[in-house]
């Protein structure tokens, strides 16, 4: 099953960032229990910018024009998910920084982290099933005008890897009808083509939501993981690249 | 054990005549008396609680020792397995040379009894165990496979064990942020009480990282590190994996033992994930002399071995050991086996370097004990030396079994019990009938809704994953040089013939990891079979031990290492024999890898090899009659060998565009699984002169399904006739159904239903 491509841009290092004289540097946190960090900085350097690695005891940022959380399991989350990752040195510093307008995209274990730092509202709870899923996952893209989403078009459907045990994505009725009034709802989950509209929500997340975004939009976090579909080779597209090019063309622009 | 006085050497010493529940321990009374000979006196209960669980069968492979030694002396002498074999049998895990500086170590290893008490803990320490022994290697954990046996699909219990068990294994697996790439689920009744949980795992690392486990270097220093030590897994060793087990498996059965709940440990894959992050960096700062994990038996087995494979002596302080619960006695925290700890042995200058590295990832560690120049492991409690032993009697000269064996009188009537008795489908609707009911059994339907729990993207580096024939793993992204592992093994054909089954088991593995396009080189295995105590387990186990060996000459793919698991038996009830064997494969570039889909309209389908009416142990015979008698299908590692390398050359030349191997369920299982994954139809002819039904639901080995561009076809054939490799083109893909020409069709839609509702309805 493969999605629309989301983007042109190709596997070898030589994204926008690039050509524009400058690599863009986008730290990647990493957290005890931190896993998909690795994957994160391999989906930065494909996409042409200069992946940083961030350690959580460290405050500083390094100078990095944007930071993706990671998925994982920081901390192990037994407790809630994500619950102690806020508390993290780096994440006081990473929480200033996006109020004044830094990108940063959670995902997974990441946007946990950003709903329990209430960068995000709402949480993420058991998935309505019960057990882990681990699936590629088809998306439609809601809003692209976000710091992580301007490569694609509105209404674009992309395929990503999904992979989580708490990723029913909750909020009170007043807040959901206000991250749809302001457009703020970045992905939703759709069924792909032969499947079933009733399979199309993996978790049992409210109105299909799968990713949202702040007021200012430069904070995105979303449950599927764009960083496994960079590369035709282990991913089943390549429709996550847009994600990381989307942020470094505007950080050089 | 729960003596109030302290039991040191000098008490024992001072009251020979003191008895010990040695026999609570698992151990028999000729064990016990030469423990006694060995020390020269009775043994402290500390020093008894150590030899209980290194020698238990689990531990010390007593019973199947003087088989297991054919693995070495069998070995491939030459060959590309035999060249590239760096570290061999007897090691926590084997390393293979791979080429381009980097080394594979690889293991299977069961937990299987610890998964039918509790099977969510049971599965998760499973993983975490097999993967500790692969960072002890000094790799980093690349990958998972998980094979698993359970009892009837439709049997209550199984609806226990087996949901709990996924859980497990994914929830340890998943939070360690490990891919888990494959693996087998069979349902058979035979495993009704006794599951099969086998976890395998796969570590890489550059040629000069690996390590050994020793304790060399007096004045060295002893670190224990990881998670602090409890009170679970007590004598789960000695007594999990023994006889006792069948009496207490449901709590106090009129036997006066307690529950054996407790003696399950319990897993923190959070912890686990630490204790990789922190030994790989240890490693990689040059600051570990020697190192071991924590598994069965624990504390007792790692200072025994590390001391028994250096050169000096120990000296362990136990009341330095940090623990979770400080009214352990110290025979309890020798026994312990709680999870997700590691020893290493350090020297003293780098002592505060590599504690500053456990600090830094949070893994609380704790200086032990040192290196000696002695040659004694001694251990002391609250200042008084409560163990004094020769660390080699504990841990390599326990016992050795040569437990009688004899083939069962029952063997020679299941043989002649041949299905080809049993009634057969008579024309294209009963095919059709048949060929949905196959695909649609529980052991032969999509098993997603199971790896669907499982993370097959963390890391990054998935090449293939289940459903594919083998797991595939990028170890360089610049090169694209990759591995492939497959685990296979039929426990019905085993059954039939012990012998050969353990060859079909090396040869669907071997087939499988060929069939994507990796060379096959080196085997690990997990031996799970009856009672070594009943002359007809020990025989299967004999036979099977026998066959793998040969077979591994024969191929060239030396046994690098594996496990043994014994004791899978509930009263005359054992279980199928069940040989388990993993095969690694080397790719040197992923991005030429086969895939099983049929991706392209208009391909050519060729079934390579020869098709004979061998249905004995079949998935048809057990699906439409469950039966199970006759003989196995043949097995020609020679053609194997012949098959794999038309299958490699297709791959690396680029002439196949798909490749699935004929297993269990032969033609039409791979036809459907082919068809399913690409979601493309095909259109299949009989060939002529051939029994649709043999053709279609054979199991003759050495066969394989490759789709072949139209560009590619003079090419590929024209190599397998210079092979002598038979090759016949049997369809081409098509449309959205299989149709199989003058028979049947079956719309891909009907199919997918089919085969993909029968694993929810049973367990959703």
């Amino acid at each position: 099953m493969t999605g629309t491509t989301g983007t042109a841009a190709t596997s070898a290092p030589t994204g926008p960032a690039r050509t524009a004289g400058r690599l863009g540097r986008i730290g990647v946190v990493t957290f005890p229990g931190s896993l998909d960090d690795r994957d994160a900085r391999r989906a930065i350097r494909i996409a042409g910018g200069e992946p940083v690695a961030l350690w959580h005891r460290d405050k500083d940022l390094h100078q990095v024009d944007a930071v993706v959380l990671p998925g994982g399991f920081s901390y192990g989350d037994y407790l809630r998910c994500g619950a102690i990752a806020r508390f993290s040195p780096v994440m006081q510093t990473i929480v200033e920084q996006a109020k004044q307008g830094m990108p940063v995209l959670g995902i997974c274990n990441g946007f946990q982290v950003l709903c329990e730092s209430h960068l995000l509202p709402g949480a993420l709870t058991r998935n309505d099933h019960l057990r882990f899923i681990c699936r590629d996952q088809r998306l439609r893209v809601e809003n692209n005008r976000t710091a992580w989403t301007t490569d694609y078009t509105e209404g674009q459907e992309i395929t990503v890897p999904l992979k989580n045990g708490e990723g029913g994505y909750v909020a009170d009725e007043r807040t959901l009808d206000a991250l749809e009034a302001e457009g703020r709802v970045v992905f939703r989950y759709t069924a792909g083509p032969g499947t079933p509209e009733e399979q199309a929500n993996p978790n049992g997340s409210r109105r299909d939501i799968a990713g949202i975004t702040n007021e200012a939009g430069n904070v995105v976090g979303l449950m599927p993981h764009p960083e496994h579909a960079v590369e035709s080779l282990t991913g089943p597209t390549t429709d996550g690249l847009g994600f990381f090019t989307s942020a470094l063309a505007r950080l050089v622009a | 054990m729960t003596s109030q006085s302290l039991d040191t050497v000098e008490h024992a010493e001072r009251t020979p005549g003191t008895e010990l529940p040695w026999a609570e321990l698992g151990l028999k009374e000729d064990e016990y008396a030469r423990i006694r000979e060995i020390l020269g006196r009775r043994p402290t209960g500390a020093e008894l609680a150590m030899y209980s669980v290194m020698w238990s069968e689990h531990c010390s492979y007593k019973s199947s020792k003087v088989h297991l030694r054919q693995f070495g002396e069998k070995a491939p002498t030459e060959g590309p397995g035999a060249e590239a074999m760096l570290v061999g049998i007897g090691e926590q895990a084997g390393v293979v040379d791979v080429g381009q500086g980097y080394a594979v170590t690889f293991k299977v290893e069961s937990h299987n009894h610890p998964s039918y008490v509790e099977p969510y803990q049971g599965a998760a320490t499973g993983i975490g165990g097999i993967v500790r022994d692969i960072i002890a290697m000094g790799a980093r954990p690349v990958a998972v496979m998980d094979p698993l046996r359970f009892g009837a699909a439709d049997h209550p219990d199984t609806r226990r064990v087996l949901p709990g068990v996924v859980a497990g294994i994914g929830g340890y697996g998943n939070c360690l942020g490990l891919p888990n790439i494959g693996g087998e689920v069979v349902f058979d009744a035979c495993y009704q009480g006794n599951p099969l949980v086998n976890a395998l795992c796969v570590g890489v690392m550059k040629h000069e990282d690996i390590h050994l486990a020793k304790a060399a270097g007096t004045g060295n220093k002893v670190v224990l590190y990881g998670a602090r030590t409890g009170g679970d897994g007590i004598g789960g060793a000695s007594i999990l994996a023994s006889e006792t087990f069948d009496a207490a498996a449901d709590g106090d059965s009129g036997t006066g033992r307690p529950s054996k709940r407790p003696a399950v440990q319990v897993g923190d894959p959070f912890q686990e994930k630490l204790l990789i992050e922190c030994t790989l960096e240890a490693f990689h700062a040059g600051l570990v002399v020697g190192i071991q994990d924590l598994g069965a038996a624990g504390l007792s087995c790692a200072t025994s071995e590390l001391a028994s494979n250096g050169s000096g002596g120990m000296r362990v302080e136990l009341d330095d050991v940090p623990l979770r619960d400080s009214s352990l006695s110290p025979e309890e925290i020798l026994m312990s086996e709680s999870q997700e700890r590691m020893c290493a042995v350090v020297e003293p200058g780098n002592v505060e370097r590599f504690l500053e590295i456990c600090e830094k990832w949070e893994v609380t560690a704790t200086v032990v004990g040192e290196v000696t120049d002695g040659d004694r492991l001694e251990i002391f409690w609250h200042g008084e030396k409560i163990v004094d032993v020769d660390p080699r009697t504990v841990a390599h000269e326990g016992p050795v079994y040569e437990r009688p064996y004899a083939r069962p009188d029952w063997q020679d009537a299941l043989q002649a019990d041949d299905p080809g008795r049993l009634p057969r489908p008579a024309d294209g609707k009963e095919l059709r009938a048949a060929a949905l009911a196959l695909l649609s059994s529980p052991n032969q339907a999509g098993k997603s809704w199971i790896t669907d729990q499982y993370d097959r993207y963390v890391l990054g580096e998935t090449v293939l994953a289940q459903p594919e024939d083998s797991g595939m793993i990028r170890i360089d992204e610049e090169s694209g040089l990759g591995v492939a592992v497959a685990t296979d093994g039929n426990g019905r054909y085993a059954k039939l013939d012990p012998y050969e089954g353990a060859r079909l088991a090396l040869a669907e593995a071997y087939r499988n990891v060929a069939a994507t396009g990796a060379r096959p080189l080196a085997v690990t295995d997990c031996l799970n079979f009856g009672s070594p105590e009943d002359p007809a387990a020990m025989w299967q186990f004999a036979e099977s031990c026998r066959g793998l060996a040969d077979g591994c000459r024969e191929l060239g793919t030396p046994v690098t290492g594996g496990n043994v698991s014994l004791y899978n038996q509930t009263g005359e009830a054992a279980i199928h024999p069940t040989p388990v064997v993993g095969v690694l494969g080397v790719i040197d570039d992923v991005t030429r890898r086969t895939p099983m889909a049929f991706a392209d309209e208009g391909h050519l389908i060729y079934l390579l090899g020869e098709t004979a009416e061998e249905l004995g142990g079949s998935a048809w015979s057990q699906v439409a009659h469950d039966h199970l008698g006759g003989r196995p299908p043949r097995v020609d590692l020679e053609r194997e060998r012949l098959l794999g390398e038309i299958l490699i050359a297709a791959s690396r030349d680029g002439m196949a565009d798909a490749a699935h191997d004929l297993s269990d369920g032969g033609l039409i299982q791979a036809l459907a699984e082919s068809c399913l994954k690409g979601g493309k139809g095909a259109r299949i002819v009989v060939p002529d002169g051939t029994d649709p039904f043999v053709f279609l639901f054979s199991e003759s080995q050495g066969r394989a399904l490759v789709a072949i561009p139209r560009s590619e076809e003079v090419r590929f054939t024209d190599m397998c006739a210079a092979r002598g490799m038979p090759a016949e083109r049997i369809g081409v893909v098509d449309g959205e159904e299989l149709d199989i020409q003058g028979q049947f069709t079956l719309p891909l839609t009907e199919l997918r239903e089919a085969h993909e509702r029968t694993l929810p309805e049973l367990f959703g």
